[in-house]
């Protein structure tokens, strides 16, 4: 068969065209965004706050001495707290007072988005409950919504209290909500969650609960993980095996 | 134009009342500058309680704002004659009400300036949106309605035809403002004392009893200081609502309260226990759930028994017990509650701050301000056609 060089372009072409496609559609097909919080492995080392710390300074995430001032993405919580439906007067010793990593659990069906009256905060195609502190009128609803706890307000202008700036980041305003983002700064860019790469006990793991081989996928097949209050129809996004 | 040359004439009593009121307001008003420079963080408010006194004057004045409906429905839809001289009362009480309320979301609000947001990016999945739309609606309503009849009560003529489906409209409408405001609450996950189907009947119930309590209370204070009397007859009407929908509110109380104390399922017993007893030694609250319990005993057998309620002493009496004790558990209580415990089980303590307080009475003095303002306006204009 002879080959002109017409005919050679067009082969190219459509070869080059068809494996870019592909690639689109790879990309296009959703992704859901979960970890899983291995929590055997996060209580080896109980007063280790690494992905606290990795978390909060590359989101920029104020420091009150105030406790009502607070604002957290990701904070350790009594188990008893974490998972107050799951405990007994029993499990006292064991389990009840240890620290449990939380954090936003991206829920597959948020009371938060619901809730806000300005879509400042939504949900992306892959899961990431996301935040638009341009947006956010700063009424609250949204926190009143959040069964976990997860969202903080601005009741003081943060500025002033970052112990160290990373200006790769935006800074926050008073007057907004916010909340942890799953990183999406940094999936944007093909690199893991900071909370997951600080942690040097690979107790968090992240990936795609759609793709069938992830890690994340794998390990909620093979292990028994809990969520905390999937009975509110939330389907929260974040696994503990425990 | 709409009549406010009848506002600007007025007794010595009438302008020291108007220059006390601004003067409370101006005071509100400097809190509020503080706040709004300072943040939110002046409030006593917190990480775990979020909504505070602001957010239940709101929930509260929604009522008051209702139960405009209470005057308006008997007169224009049953034509009661008695109602006549007093349902721009109600209607104008009303204008007040959700003005306050408009006034007590915007001072809640951490980012003020974006305000027109709501409407930039309208969310009909957000009950807060639908809230907007139906306490701006009932505002126009009622704003057209109250000036429209009196302007035709000025002049002496019947009112237009077209009124008259409007004020239809405003029937329902005043039953939905609340029935959403319920909403706000009532369909949260995981804030157990506000997810409850009874909520949006409850509220309606305590609207309707210290809504009319107010406007009875403001019926004998009007006259005494003006010429005009609303009639005893009007006065004893709404003291019958008044007790019927007291009675009906303080029934559906007991409803919660049973299956709450029967199930002890704990997520709704805590509420309930934090309310009445306090936990961890956070006792903020406890008296005022108990003012109210016993202000709303008090206040029943003195409905209930006709002697009692026919005594204009005693009705004003028994009414001012009805809207404490209802402005205590829904303008204190209520909010306050649901978020403690809070969703972690954790017991934050919460009081008001003095700005806070400031920026709360300012507001209630915009609202006797508004009240004073259009009470004056219709009485003058009363006076005049008589």
């Amino acid at each position: 068969m002879k080959i002109t060089r017409q005919g050679f372009f067009w082969v190219t072409g459509l070869a080059t065209l068809a494996h870019a496609g592909r690639k689109v559609l790879a990309a296009a097909a959703p992704r859901r965004w979960a970890m899983v919080v291995d929590a055997q492995k996060c209580l080896r080392d109980q007063g280790c706050t690494k992905c606290i710390q990795a978390c909060h300074r590359a989101h920029n995430v104020p420091q009150f001495r105030e406790p009502n001032h607070q604002i957290v993405w990701i904070w350790k919580e009594r188990f008893e707290r974490a998972f107050a439906s799951q405990q007994s007067e029993y499990t006292a010793e064991t389990f009840r007072d240890k620290p449990v990593l939380v954090l936003c659990n991206h829920c597959n069906n948020p009371p938060c988005v619901r809730v806000c009256p300005t879509r400042a905060t939504w949900k992306r195609e892959d899961g990431l409950v996301m935040m638009d502190w341009h947006r956010c009128i700063g009424c609250r609803y949204c926190v009143a919504a959040c069964p976990y706890g997860s969202r903080s307000f601005n009741w003081v202008d943060p500025r002033p209290h970052l112990p160290v700036l990373n200006t790769d980041f935006p800074t926050r305003t008073k007057g907004v909500v916010e909340k942890c983002t799953f990183c999406e700064e940094r999936l944007a860019r093909g690199q893991a969650p900071a909370c997951v790469e600080a942690c040097p006990d690979k107790a968090l793991v992240f990936g795609d609960l759609a793709d069938q081989d992830s890690e994340v996928r794998k390990l909620v097949r093979a292990r028994y993980t809990i969520r905390r209050k999937p009975e509110l129809g939330t389907q929260p996004q974040i696994f503990y095996i425990v | 134009m709409f009549m406010f040359e009848k506002a600007v004439t007025g007794s010595r009593r009438y302008w020291l009342w108007l220059l006390a009121l601004a003067v409370v307001i101006g005071l509100g008003k400097l809190a509020y500058l503080y706040q709004f420079s300072t943040g939110l963080g002046v409030t006593g408010l917190s990480r775990d309680v979020s909504w505070g006194l602001y957010i239940a004057q709101f929930t509260f004045l929604v009522g008051i704002a209702a139960s405009a409906v209470m005057v308006v429905l008997p007169y224009y839809l049953h034509n009661f004659k008695v109602f006549a001289k007093i349902t721009i009362l109600g209607e104008f009480l009303a204008i007040s009400a959700v003005t306050m309320c408009m006034l007590f979301v915007f001072v809640d609000m951490g980012q003020p300036t974006r305000v027109l947001n709501m409407i930039l990016h309208p969310t009909l999945n957000s009950i807060m949106f639908w809230d907007f739309v139906s306490l701006g609606g009932y505002l126009l309503l009622n704003a057209v309605i109250a000036l429209v009849t009196l302007d035709s009560e000025r002049k002496g003529v019947a009112p237009p035809g077209w009124i008259k489906p409007i004020i239809l409209l405003s029937i329902p409408w005043a039953i939905s403002i609340h029935t959403v405001t319920a909403f706000l609450y009532s369909g949260l996950p995981g804030r157990s004392l506000w997810l409850t189907a009874i909520l949006a009947p409850r509220f309606l119930a305590s609207a309707f009893s210290s809504g009319p309590a107010l406007l009875i209370l403001l019926c004998l204070a009007i006259r005494r200081l003006t010429k005009f009397d609303p009639g005893r007859e009007a006065i004893q009407k709404l003291a019958l609502i008044v007790t019927y929908a007291m009675i009906i509110n303080v029934f559906f109380v007991g409803m919660e309260l049973f299956t709450a104390l029967y199930s002890q399922i704990p997520e709704h017993l805590e509420h309930f226990h934090y309310m009445f007893f306090g936990l961890e030694g956070k006792t903020t609250l406890v008296p005022w759930m108990w003012g109210s319990v016993v202000l709303a005993a008090v206040s029943l057998p003195l409905l209930i028994i006709p002697q009692a309620r026919q005594n204009e002493r005693l009705l004003a009496v028994a009414c001012g017990m009805v809207f404490l004790s209802l402005w205590s558990e829904k303008g204190v209580c209520l909010v306050v509650c649901g978020f403690v415990p809070s969703p972690l089980g954790a017991v934050t303590g919460y009081s008001p701050t003095l700005p806070e307080a400031a920026i709360t009475l300012g507001v209630w003095a915009v609202g006797a301000l508004m009240i004073t303002v259009f009470y004056k306006i219709a009485l003058s204009v009363r006076e005049s056609v008589a």
